[in-house]
């Protein structure tokens, strides 16, 4: 179906291009050198670049309308609402910026379009001008950078202050682990020339380091809400990279090194899901899902929101599919959460 | 003018008959010719060969993002056992984005923009015979012939062609056992890019050399028309960042295959412990982005050069801040070559050199900010003659300042960390580099194939017709994909569908598939139009474009030497278009232009632009 679909518009599009070039000649007087533009393909051509502002305008516009709810919602971390913040500075600056010079781009084109018989200006250099457009975006750029380095070094800057939770998050072809330090909150070491399959040591942890005997590791993240939490990124195998995009956090996970990055949970999974935005989303998506259902299609489940955390560096076959639930939720539902689980030592007890 | 520069000039002036009457065979004419308008024609035709394989494979591969999983009987044609019962596998789904970057990056923008205008123009515009090395220049071609062979034959290889992007990133590209394209497809994609970058120097120093030592008699760096210090700087970028992704490669190829560890340490895969210790992935992305970057600005500043030119030349007007436009080129030059790290910001780097490539990288929108205001200002004013080049020009500079601005928020560390290889990338690069840049190659083609073909011209019309369906498709296209980007779609996935949160954008990437197989259906209209015009083209007159630069003054048939007589010598820049005297009259009565070989009038004045 589609197939024919895609085929009809393949040639409707070719006979709309010949009937293009046809209209274009048609238009234009017989004259020697017919390749080079007369007065009559410079007007039409002008007309045209007028018609094209007018595009680039409509489809910016259109974007807006049609799929700025597809946007993700607002931060659900603290760091977040001030990246939030910033981006809206900076977008407003682009669209000033881009409808402007687009419209002069554009109009100079419409109304300067040849003549034969008009004479150009001579106009080579104005040095007033040229500082006047090389100060303005020195001082809008020097702005954005001041700003945006300090809040740059406010995010990275990974420290224990405030007793943040500390969270591995292990990164393998194509899944991954969270590893929690248990009650002393720190992580045991480990290596991956010490994982055992058939111990269950999955994540190479050193059986021998008291530290790592009450890890908790999990296979879905749950985080108190309020609470900081410095993630310790490890991967085994290929570069993969921790994308948590409602929290505006990324950081790659590297085979042979530890990487950081830090936040504060501020919204529980509770929360966000009365989010007006997020309602009007999880509608939308059930509705697509229930069209799907009634096709028998597979993949159409009703759908209920939640934070994923998801892999965003290309590491192989299933890169596609490699993510983890997040959960936030209340200090108490963490603490009940975390009691059910097994710490490292009693996993390893269990398998002898 | 050094003085050995103008004795040579005259030496040519002396032996100007004589060397022309060998009698040429149709090997050394054109296969082995070491004469730069044939090897200029080689490398765009070699790349718009590749160019239509990569292009073909973006269409296939947006096909599959529009409809995941659905059966076409085109995706079992062409890609045969990778497409069991028409149904894209998910490897070939990442092959085909890698050799997708890799093509038109290197082997159609790199070689096929900067290889056919540096080879067709320098010589021509800057009054010199031919290359300083014709041999050279024609080992730098061939060279970059092996290279797309060798690349092509990496699509047929039994597990299948690179496939861990065009950035190649350790351990994936590293390990066969973690991805089936990293085997033997590796090993070609490697090999290709070696030599590919060993003819990419050799053509970079012979432009250097010829720009620097064969200007003619008057062409003082100051009147040289902008193309040419885009392609010179061009060159000297390239030679400064290529050797580094070299060494990239042969330290990739050295723990692929000799068990080294520069790039590998401590791995666990496929159940065993791999021997691996010491190396960082982290070290190769420095490796790679060192030349990655320059790599974007190698790309572009060629289009930028041939965008000055023509777009003054039909605007029938000098182009504003000629001095400010080479400054802006040798800023950017200089400031390209210490922004690598913005593609790192999240790769486990120090953020501390985070915070310094967020402040170099900022700063080169400033130059580049220079640029766009300058080409709006050459419009200003002007007579503006609408021929396709012109067109293309003027959409160059429009998807310059679209993709240019979101690098404004890519650049910012801060702001990169939730955009960072997403859809939002992929737009942004698309619009200021790879558009643009196609946009600039086009614009050259269509204004300087009377050069190229003995003063044969390409159908205008079908050219406006594949301008503007060109034009609307690339927004179409490229705009929407911003908010892919911001829904936090990533880049390099096979399908959205895993996701049930990006379930309601499958309508836009339909509506993006739509505009680029359009896009791609109006790239057959400038095929057509360009193989037609090559043997059926229209002869217009010597200098159609009524413009200033020496290449029109020189023969429209070709011969090796390019002019008959003796080279031109040059008095004025390359940019007196509708110049008045007091009068307020035209220089030369009639005539809107005066070019370079026209000497200074008694009472005209030579502005020191």
């Amino acid at each position: 179906m589609t197939t024919a679909l895609t085929l009809i518009v393949l040639v409707l599009v070719g006979i709309a291009i010949w009937q293009m070039t046809k209209i274009f000649e048609l238009s234009q007087l017989k004259t020697q050198n017919a390749q080079i533009a007369n007065d009559s393909d410079n007007k039409n051509q002008g007309y045209l670049m007028f018609a094209f502002l007018i595009f680039i305008y409509g489809i910016t516009i259109f974007s807006f309308w049609k799929y700025a709810k597809f946007l993700l919602p607002e931060s659900s971390s603290a760091h977040g609402e001030e990246y939030d913040f910033l981006m809206l500075v900076s977008f407003v600056i682009i669209f000033i910026v881009q409808t402007i010079t687009q419209a002069l781009l554009h109009y100079f084109g419409y109304k300067y379009r040849g003549k034969e018989g008009n004479k150009a200006l001579f106009y080579a250099d104005n040095d007033r001008l040229e500082f006047i457009w090389t100060i303005i975006p020195v001082i809008v750029l020097a702005g954005l950078i001041l700003w945006g380095l300090y809040t740059w070094t406010n995010i990275m800057d990974v420290n224990d202050e405030d007793d943040p939770l500390i969270v591995e998050l292990y990164a393998q072809q194509f899944n991954w682990t969270a590893r929690y330090g248990g009650a002393d909150n720190v992580l045991g070491g480990a290596n991956v020339r010490m994982i055992d399959i058939d111990r269950a040591n999955v994540l190479g942890l050193d059986e021998s380091d008291s530290y790592a005997s009450d890890d908790v590791i999990v296979k879905e993240l749950h985080l108190p809400v309020g609470r900081k939490v410095n993630f310790k990124m490890r991967s085994q195998d290929v570069l993969h990279s921790a994308y948590m995009p409602h929290f505006r956090a990324q950081m790659n996970c590297v085979p042979g090194m530890t990487t950081e990055f830090s936040f504060t949970p501020i919204k529980t999974t509770a929360e966000i899901r009365q989010d007006p935005d997020v309602i009007a989303k999880v509608e939308r998506t059930n509705k697509i899902r229930a069209e799907r259902a009634a096709n028998g299609e597979d993949n159409s489940d009703p759908w209920e929101y939640d934070y994923v955390l998801i892999c965003n560096k290309i590491c192989g076959t299933s890169h596609y599919n490699m993510q983890m639930k997040i959960i936030v939720e209340t200090q108490e539902e963490y603490e009940e959460w975390m009691k059910s689980q097994q710490t490292f030592s009693q996993t390893i007890a269990s398998m002898q | 003018m050094s003085a050995t520069a103008v004795a040579h000039v005259d030496d040519h002036a002396h032996d100007d008959h004589g060397h022309h009457h060998h009698k040429e065979t149709f090997v050394t004419k054109y296969i082995f010719s070491q004469d730069h308008k044939m090897i200029a024609k080689q490398y765009l035709i070699t790349g718009l060969i590749m160019g239509t394989i990569g292009i073909a494979m973006s269409l296939l591969f947006r096909m599959q993002l529009a409809w995941p999983g659905e059966s076409f009987p085109i995706f079992e044609a062409l890609l045969g056992k990778w497409a069991p019962d028409g149904v894209m596998d998910a490897d070939m789904y990442l092959a085909l984005v890698t050799i997708h970057g890799t093509i038109m990056v290197f082997f159609v923008l790199t070689a096929g923009l900067s290889g056919t205008f540096s080879n067709l123009l320098i010589p021509l515009q800057i009054g010199a015979r031919d290359m300083a090395s014709g041999f050279l220049n024609m080992l730098s071609y061939w060279m970059f012939f092996t290279s797309s062979v060798i690349m092509v034959i990496s699509l047929f290889v039994e597990a299948g062609p690179a496939a861990a992007g065009w950035t190649i990133y350790p351990p994936l590209s590293a390990l066969p056992m973690a991805q089936p394209g990293s085997g033997m497809g590796m090993t070609l994609w490697l090999v290709s890019m070696a030599i590919f970058i060993a003819s990419s120097l050799l053509g970079s120093l012979n432009y250097i050399v010829t720009v620097l030592n064969l200007r003619t008699k008057g062409m003082s760096m100051t009147r040289l028309p902008l193309t040419i210090w885009a392609f010179f700087v061009t060159a000297v970028i390239g030679v400064i960042s290529f050797p580094v992704l070299l060494s990239a490669a042969l330290l990739l190829i050295m723990d692929r295959s000799f068990g080294t560890s520069f790039f590998l340490s401590d791995i666990f895969i496929q159940g065993e412990v791999l021997h691996y210790q010491g190396g960082s992935p982290v070290l190769y992305e420095h490796l790679f982005w060192f030349l990655g970057h320059p790599e974007v600005y190698i790309v572009l500043l060629p289009a930028l050069g041939i965008t000055s030119e023509v777009m003054s030349t039909n605007a029938r007007k000098p182009i504003f801040g000629y001095r400010a436009m080479i400054a802006s080129i040798l800023a950017i030059a200089f400031l390209s070559t210490i922004v690598w790290g913005h593609h790192m910001f999240i790769s486990g780097m120090n953020p501390f050199l985070g915070s310094v490539f967020t402040f170099t990288t900022l700063l080169i929108a400033i130059p580049s900010a220079v640029k766009a205001f300058n080409y709006i200002t050459t419009l200003w004013k002007g007579n503006l003659q609408m021929n396709p080049g012109m067109l293309f020009s003027i959409a160059l500079v429009s998807t310059f300042i679209t993709g240019g601005l979101t690098g404004i928020i890519l650049g910012d560390s801060t702001l990169d960390i939730n955009v960072h290889d997403t859809y939002f990338v992929v737009a942004h690069f698309h619009l200021v580099m790879g558009i643009s840049a196609l946009y600039g190659l086009f614009a050259g083609v269509y204004h300087w194939f009377p050069k190229m073909f003995e003063g044969r011209m390409m159908n205008k019309n079908l050219g406006y017709v594949h301008f503007w369906v060109t034009a609307v498709c690339a927004y179409g296209v490229f705009f929407p994909m911003h908010f892919v980007g911001m829904a936090g779609v990533p880049r390099r996935y096979y399908q959205n569908t895993n996701f049930p949160m990006f379930d309601e954008l499958t309508d836009v990437q339909v509506l993006m598939t739509v505009f680029a197989l359009i896009a791609g259906a109006a790239q057959l209209v400038f095929l057509y139009n360009f193989v037609s015009s090559m043997f059926y083209g229209k002869k217009g007159p010597k200098n159609p474009w009524k413009s200033n630069t020496l290449e029109w003054t020189a023969e429209m048939k070709h011969i090796h030497g390019n002019w008959d007589g003796p080279i031109p010598e040059v008095h004025r820049w390359a940019y007196d278009y509708s110049k008045v005297d007091a009068n307020g009259e035209y220089i030369i009565p009639g005539q809107d232009f005066v070019p370079q070989t026209v000497p200074l009038q008694d009472d005209e004045e030579e502005l020191n632009h």
